[in-house]
């Protein structure tokens, strides 16, 4: 691994770390807002979570494509792209947050930093590409469905970010709701790009552990990618359900979403054969980072179909629930794939016997707490819709106060989940810079 | 195959897109006037700048610390609105704004306001489970 990569996977392993604190800090501040307010208010903490945690996801989505391409694709000599990329990514997002410290924002949600740094972050992505696409093109492992997932993805980011930032044209500006509309398009787009590309890691990692290509290729594989893409395209109105838009967007949405009953099925019917790969594969502590993936991927997807019913999506819309559906996806699905992905390719299966029971013991603490965490916001969803909605109770803080008193859980639920992810950083930045230590066993081989 | 299947659907997602961005506010119930004047404009760039979305909602979109704000204007009035922004609450900090920027903040507010209701209403469910909105949407 080049200096350069190690560089930029510790940069986004300390996103990870950053959005882990910011986060811990959001949720006291969000329930003690009078302690916070005069040093650190909420307004300033959420776009610090939420800023760290996307680029978290995209860096390491990246970093993991930029190192397994090389085998994929045989590359001999790394193109000028991919360092341009690197430098000029890392340094836009420390920009981003040296503006949220001057409380500089841009205001809307997911990127409220400045648009300006849209400009730099466009520019990188588009050296990404340079670096990527010509090397996919002329290769004969193009088709394999890791490949197709990873240019999917990073296709689809450019046109989702593109979009993302329409608004800075009057046109869209004039009609709210054409505003909203194409905002929340291209936010719920841009989730399905960076789970494509996540995703292919996933089936990449399978492929290798198991030593089964035919799992990157087949019908049933391509017939699982249109799906997903047919979801990125459409499947983007849940969020705007509400909105009094044009019914067919609902309408389509809706039709779309209930197609993410098939992703069900398939999951069920491959149960048992995850059993029996689960007896193969366990002692790989990437694997393990996989599975646990897949149970996520199980336990959102219920909840996804069920608020992508507009009937129940009215008592869950503008909850803790969303809230739940978002966190469980980029911690339980994204973060547990791409720590996969990068402790993989750092070589996590070549730890210290001690070194692997760490990891062992902060992996389960980190789901154990991801799941109080996960409960605890359906709770607060549940209570919030119940007494907005069905009880039609107008007044915030009367409504919220039951809300409040689950979150506490939640909060706290938050610090156990820095502490067994941030020990999970802390293993891969020592394994990154010190370079991994052979097991005991090994060295007994040698 | 894969190459047609694969061309087809983003022609077919290019024409949802064009349909989308065109169409999306066709014959809406809403009473939004098109032709913004300064003071809504003014008012939007304070609820960016300040990251209001970071605490409040629009349409059920945004922060979770702070009430939904879509109809504030028509349910609250813009006097309440006035002394909230201005002064803030325990829970809210005082952003010092001036009387003018926080006339411009209720402009906009109001202007959302007009774009339609943030709560569908319990006989707007269609037995299908999807919405069917009062202009037959």
């Amino acid at each position: 691994m080049t200096i350069s990569l190690k560089g930029f996977l510790s940069f986004a392993l300390l996103l990870l770390l950053a959005t882990l604190i910011f986060g811990v800090l959001s949720s006291f501040a969000f329930l003690y807002p009078v302690y916070f307010n005069k040093f650190l208010p909420f307004y300033l903490l959420r776009p610090l979570h939420v800023s760290a945690a996307i680029f978290w996801i995209i860096t390491g989505a990246t970093g993991c494509i930029i190192y397994y391409r090389k085998e994929v694709f045989e590359v001999k000599k790394e193109t000028v792209f991919i360092p341009l990329f690197k430098i000029t990514w890392v340094i836009t997002i420390l920009a981003v947050f040296i503006s949220y410290a001057g409380k500089q924002f841009g205001g809307k949600e997911y990127w409220e930093f400045p648009p300006i740094l849209c400009i730099p972050l466009l520019v990188a992505w588009l050296f990404f590409m340079l670096g990527y696409f010509p090397l996919w093109k002329k290769h004969d492992n193009k088709m394999s469905a890791y490949s197709i997932m990873w240019s999917t993805g990073i296709l689809f980011f450019l046109i989702t970010f593109i979009e993302q930032n329409l608004w800075q044209i009057q046109w869209f500006r004039q009609s709210y709701l054409r505003e909203i509309t194409v905002q929340w398009k291209a936010n719920g787009s841009m989730v399905g790009a960076w789970n494509q590309m996540i995703y292919g890691t996933f089936f990449f990692l399978m492929t290798r552990l198991s030593g089964d290509e035919t799992l990157a290729r087949g019908k049933k594989v391509y017939f699982f990618y249109f799906l997903g893409l047919t979801n990125l395209m459409f499947n983007w109105g849940h969020h705007i359900y509400n909105v009094p838009t044009a019914g067919w967007i609902r309408h389509v949405a809706y039709a779309i979403s209930m197609t993410e009953w098939l992703f069900l099925i398939n999951i069920i019917q491959g149960f048992k054969s995850k059993l029996s790969e689960r007896r193969k594969l366990n002692h790989f502590i990437t694997y393990r980072f996989l599975i646990t993936a897949e149970i996520w991927v199980f336990i959102n997807l219920l909840l996804a179909i069920a608020m992508s019913i507009p009937a129940i999506n009215r008592y869950t819309h503008g909850t803790h629930i969303t809230v739940a559906h978002a966190m469980g996806t980029t911690i339980g699905i994204n973060t547990m794939i791409l720590l996969g992905g990068i402790g993989y390719m750092i070589g996590i299966e070549r730890l210290t016997a001690r070194a692997k029971r760490i990891l062992t013991i902060t992996h389960y603490v980190a789901q154990v707490s991801l799941g109080i965490f996960w409960v605890s916001l359906v709770i607060a969803g549940i209570l919030k819709g119940y007494r907005s909605v069905a009880m039609n109770i107008t007044d915030f803080q009367l409504m919220m106060k039951p809300v409040f008193q689950v979150l506490t859980v939640f909060a706290i639920a938050g610090i156990g989940l820095l502490t067994g992810l941030g020990a999970i950083v802390i293993i891969y930045l020592q394994a990154i810079w010190n370079g991994i230590r052979i097991t005991t066993d090994e060295n007994n081989k040698r | 195959m894969f190459k047609k299947i694969w061309i087809s659907l983003f022609l077919a997602f290019s024409i949802y897109t064009a349909l989308v961005y065109t169409q999306c506010d066709a014959g809406t119930a809403g009473s939004q006037p098109s032709d913004l004047d300064k003071s809504i404009t003014a008012g939007r760039d304070i609820w960016q700048k300040h990251n209001c979305q970071s605490c409040h909602q629009l349409y059920g979109l945004g922060g979770y610390l702070g009430p939904e704000l879509t109809n504030t204007a028509s349910i609250k009035g813009s006097k309440y609105m006035s002394t909230i922004i201005k002064y803030g609450t325990g829970r809210m900090p005082n952003f010092h704004l001036t009387d003018s920027e926080v006339e411009n903040l209720v402009h906009y507010l109001s202007w959302i306001d007009n774009s339609g209701n943030t709560r569908v209403a319990k006989e707007n469910v269609h037995w299908t489970g999807t919405y069917i909105l009062n202009d037959g949407k």
